[in-house]
């Protein structure tokens, strides 16, 4: 049933013969990291569907090998990611009734990751990322064992953990999306409004300023907002978490009078940077060539560029110490 | 093939949900060198799908809570087949695994003077459980995840865990499976193995569950030599969506029917006043006048029978279904669009009305919905030691929904979130436990890995028409239709002998395409998880003449003594399932007594 309608097509097939005119033309990505090809499947539409039932139609009656990464189904999961008819959507919370079905409907993979295999990507990235922010460090509980917060101060960490990690985010941020050699030098939305969550979080008690500043690159954000217009959450990426950051930011480096407040109380310095290196659990994905290797419990994982750049601090082994 | 990946730990944890993170943590504080590996990428598991709130008997709300009370309830819920120890276990560690998510940074909604706020659910007697709206599991999965990672615990992603390996004296010593991506197979040596898997919902035609719950763990540890548990007991919700596909699964809430919603047939009838059993008439309106008078003057008249217990509206439905009068995909309608004005529904059920114009574009003030039963949770599972979650295979631990004992026949919501934390970190330290006093590399044997590759890759080497997909639907009709919510003995005899014949169709499967990220090939081996889990389910269902929890039996209705006492235990016996009946274990007189002093 398939008919491919790329350039690579090297033998037009023939059209299913219980094609109708009233089916759907979906037009699927089909490939992996060597290349590959839009491939056109026609397909009878039911009512009340959501793009990823199609595809799962597609895959149980046409394409069984056909990729796609999905979990629940529900928009809670953030898995099944992708751009349709070229906007970056959840497949499984985009219904068909909102698109024009009278013209293919093209579905692709992000294009900010490397692809995997068909609308499968590598988004191995912001697992790297993820393990270069300086985690959580709470102050210690009260003396009855347990901590105290106003509802009012966890509003707004509230809102940015509805986040479910679909990266649509980093998929749409032009700093990475156009800019593969950017990716060493800078955390994406999504860890930018992790760090600000860690920065607001009423127990905390890390300064993590000067290595946001540094190390993960807030000053390539010129905040055109493309993040939070795609965010299926609705979080306010760029007006409640990177802009608040960078204001801070501001005040810590710029500002006389916090230099000399920090100077005469004691709040917690800057992170040190061996402190933020601390973290040197690998996650792995298949590991391709070069890739983490075996034994990777003794290794740090780290990224060129957010890693090791003085050589001043050489990374504790995480598992296995 | 023999030509694998191979790592080395003390402690491999399969699974990353609430249970397997947690477990991994403990573990590698505890000094374990310790690897997470799971199917999908890190917390994406099926626990961010959890709303509710995580029980436990922090007593922020109500300070007469405490954790005998949490533990009674808990009992109660599962109609006392629960294994005590577990009950009890939970009921006293859930409030610490719950104050040490906050140290770990999860934000749960908060009470007026700034402690942990606490919400009611159905069978526990105080406001017991935390929660964040209703995103609770994700923010555990979060919390966990962040912790997890920033202590170094090795994480293998989309890796999925095909058999465990064993040694000559049957302990298991590691595990063989494929990334995802390439088909490439990895082997794990590992001291101690932890099965975190979570459920086996995708067995069945309609469940809340997401892909990956497909039994691996049930199946890895059944398939090793060890023992399950109550595996009938399955709990499952009378009302879930059928139709549309884009909201297939999706609870509908009992405040529909609360608020005026009422059951129809395809003829439109209101079926409910035909299915009135005697034990409730009293109580419950003869008929539609009466009914519909108890909405607004509770007090003079009796409810609509659309409110009668879970299982009695469950077997209602299902009879409908059977008898040919369902709604045109193999449900019924709930209808509260003619019995409320569109402004009602929207102030009443605002988050109902917001899910289904988002997720199906269906406007439930003008139309109604095709509701039926829905599989929901696996109460039953691997058999685990209550302190150390230890199976009864040596070096193998099961923990979560994966393990069972702790929910008995049926489960308490808020109880499962919990369960993943105390339960998980109670199988991580005894894992590390173990693997710590254990020297040297663990010695896995080639042969069995290569066993265990070439059968898996042998779908390639079929021929024929057999698919995946299409057994995996039949699979799903079976046991939606023959080993649902309401059972009875010839129809669970014929799903015994669809699920041989479904076996033997599924070791034909042909898989198309090549080994590198080929979803065909991940369903054929989910498949044989699901299979072996379905017949478990099938043959404890069939041996437990009774009806209890999340079992319902319609031609043994109620308790029966004989099987009070009782666990169902499924186990391989010369590659064939076996069933028998094991006495449970007893509950010391001193936790008896709590059962004694009625405080209503």
């Amino acid at each position: 049933m398939a008919i491919d309608t790329g350039p690579a097509a090297s033998t037009p097939p023939e059209p299913p013969s219980d094609a109708r005119p009233q089916d759907l033309v979906m037009r699927l990505w089909r490939g992996d990291a060597s290349g590959g090809r839009f491939q056109d499947y026609r397909i009878a539409p039911q009512e009340g569907e959501v793009v990823l039932d199609v595809v799962h139609r597609i895959q149980a009656t046409q394409a069984p090998d056909l990729a796609v990464r999905w979990n629940c189904k529900a928009g809670k999961c953030g898995s099944c990611s992708a751009e349709v008819n070229g906007h970056p959507v959840l497949m499984c919370m985009t219904r068909m009734s909102t698109l024009p079905l009278d013209e293919p409907i093209t579905i692709s993979p992000m294009r900010a990751f490397p692809i995997m295999r068909d609308l499968v990507t590598d988004v191995s990235y912001n697992f790297e990322v993820a393990k270069l922010i300086p985690a959580f460090r709470p102050r210690p509980r009260d003396p009855d064992g347990l901590y105290r917060m106003a509802q009012v101060d966890i509003d707004r960490g509230q809102e940015f953990h509805k986040c479910i990690e679909c990266f649509l985010c980093q998929n749409v941020c032009h700093v990475i999306r156009d800019h593969e050699e950017n990716k060493p030098r800078y955390a994406g939305p999504r860890f930018l409004v992790r760090l600000a969550e860690l920065e607001m979080h009423p127990l905390d008690t890390l300064d993590r300023r000067d290595y946001i500043r540094r190390d993960m690159g807030i000053g390539y954000c010129n905040i055109t907002k493309c993040c939070t217009e795609v965010c299926p959450e609705e979080i306010h990426i760029t007006d409640n978490a990177i802009i608040p950051l960078k204001e801070r930011l501001v005040d810590a480096h710029y500002d006389p009078i916090a230099w000399i407040g920090r100077k005469i109380t004691r709040r917690p310095a800057p992170l040190p940077a061996s402190e933020a290196r601390r973290h040197t659990g690998a996650v792995h994905a298949q590991p391709g060539p070069g890739g983490p290797g075996p034994g990777n419990s003794d290794r740090p994982a780290t990224r060129p560029g957010l890693a090791d750049d003085t050589g001043s601090a050489a990374p504790e082994p995480g598992n296995g110490a | 093939m023999t030509d694998t990946e191979r790592y080395d730990f003390d402690v491999v944890v399969i699974g990353a949900g609430g249970a397997g993170l947690r477990a991994a943590i403990e573990a590698r504080e505890m000094g374990a060198r310790t690897a997470l590996v799971c199917k999908s990428l890190l917390g994406k598991a099926h626990t961010v799908m959890a709303e509710g709130g995580i029980a436990a008997a922090l007593g922020n709300v109500w300070p007469e809570d405490n954790w005998e009370v949490h533990f009674r309830d808990t009992m109660r819920g599962g109609k006392m087949l629960n294994n005590w120890r577990m009950a009890q276990i939970h009921a006293l560690e859930s409030p610490d695994r719950v104050l040490e998510l906050e140290e770990w940074g999860a934000l749960f909604d908060r009470t007026s003077d700034g402690r942990i706020l606490q919400r009611d659910f159905g069978g526990h007697r105080y406001a017991r459980l935390a929660h964040v709206g209703d995103r609770t599991g994700l923010e555990m999965i979060r919390a966990l995840q962040h912790r997890a990672v920033s202590i170094g615990i090795d994480v293998f992603m989309e890796c999925k865990i095909v058999r465990l390996l064993q040694d000559g004296a049957g302990a298991v010593n590691g595990a063989v499976g494929f990334w995802r991506e390439t088909g490439r197979f990895v082997t794990f040596g590992a001291k101690a193995l932890v099965l975190a898997t979570g459920g086996c919902g995708k067995a069945w035609k309609f469940t809340t569950n997401s892909w990956e719950c497909t039994g691996d763990g049930m199946a890895l540890a059944l398939w090793a030599g060890a023992d399950l548990i109550d595996m009938e007991a399955i709990q499952f919700h009378p009302t879930g969506m059928v139709w549309p596909p884009s909201a297939r699964g999706l609870l509908v809430t009992e405040g529909v029917r609360g608020d005026g919603g009422v059951l129809e047939n395809r003829d439109g009838e209101r079926f409910m006043f035909n299915y009135i059993s005697p034990f409730f008439a009293a109580e419950t309106a003869a008929t539609i006048e009466e009914a519909d008078q108890w909405y607004s003057n509770k007090k003079d008249f009796r409810r609509p029978p659309e409110l009668l217990p879970r299982d009695e509206v469950a077997r209602a439905i299902n009879s409908e279904v059977k008898e040919g009068r369902g709604s045109p995909h193999g449900g019924v309608f709930l209808d509260i669009a003619s019995r409320r004005t569109p402004e009602e529904i929207r102030r009443l059920l605002p988050s109902m009305y917001h899910q289904f114009k988002e997720l199906a574009d269906i406007d439930i003030t003008t139309t109604p919905m095709e509701v039926g039963p829905t599989c929901h949770y696996a109460m039953g599972g691997v058999r685990v030691e209550a302190d150390t979650e230890a199976t009864t295979v040596t070096g193998l631990y099961a923990a979560g929904e994966c393990a069972g004992g702790m929910h008995g026949s049926n489960r308490l919501g808020g109880n499962s979130l919990s369960d993943l934390v105390v339960f998980g970190r109670r199988a991580g330290m005894a894992a590390a436990e173990r693997a710590l006093e254990i020297p040297g590399a663990p010695e896995v044997s080639e042969a069995q890995i290569a066993d265990v590759t070439r059968s898996a890759t042998s779908y390639f080497d079929n021929v024929g028409t057999e698919d995946a997909y299409a057994v995996h639907r039949a699979l799903q009709e079976t046991m939606q239709s023959l080993v649902g919510i309401i059972r009875v003995e010839n129809e669970l005899l014929e799903a015994k002998g669809k699920l041989a014949e479904l076996e033997e169709r599924a070791s034909h499967c042909v898989v198309e395409g090549n080994i590198s990220f080929n979803p065909g090939w991940h369903l054929a081996l989910d498949l044989e998880s699901m299979l072996a889990v379905s017949n478990c389910t099938t043959l404890s269902a069939i041996e437990r003449r009774e009806s209890r929890g999340g079992h319902t039996r319609d031609d043994y209705p109620g308790f029966r003594p004989e099987f009070e006492n009782v666990n169902m235990v499924t186990r391989l016996v010369d590659n064939g399932y076996v069933v028998a009946q094991e006495p449970k274990p007893q509950m010391p007189g001193e936790l008896a007594r709590l059962f004694e002093e009625e405080v209503h």
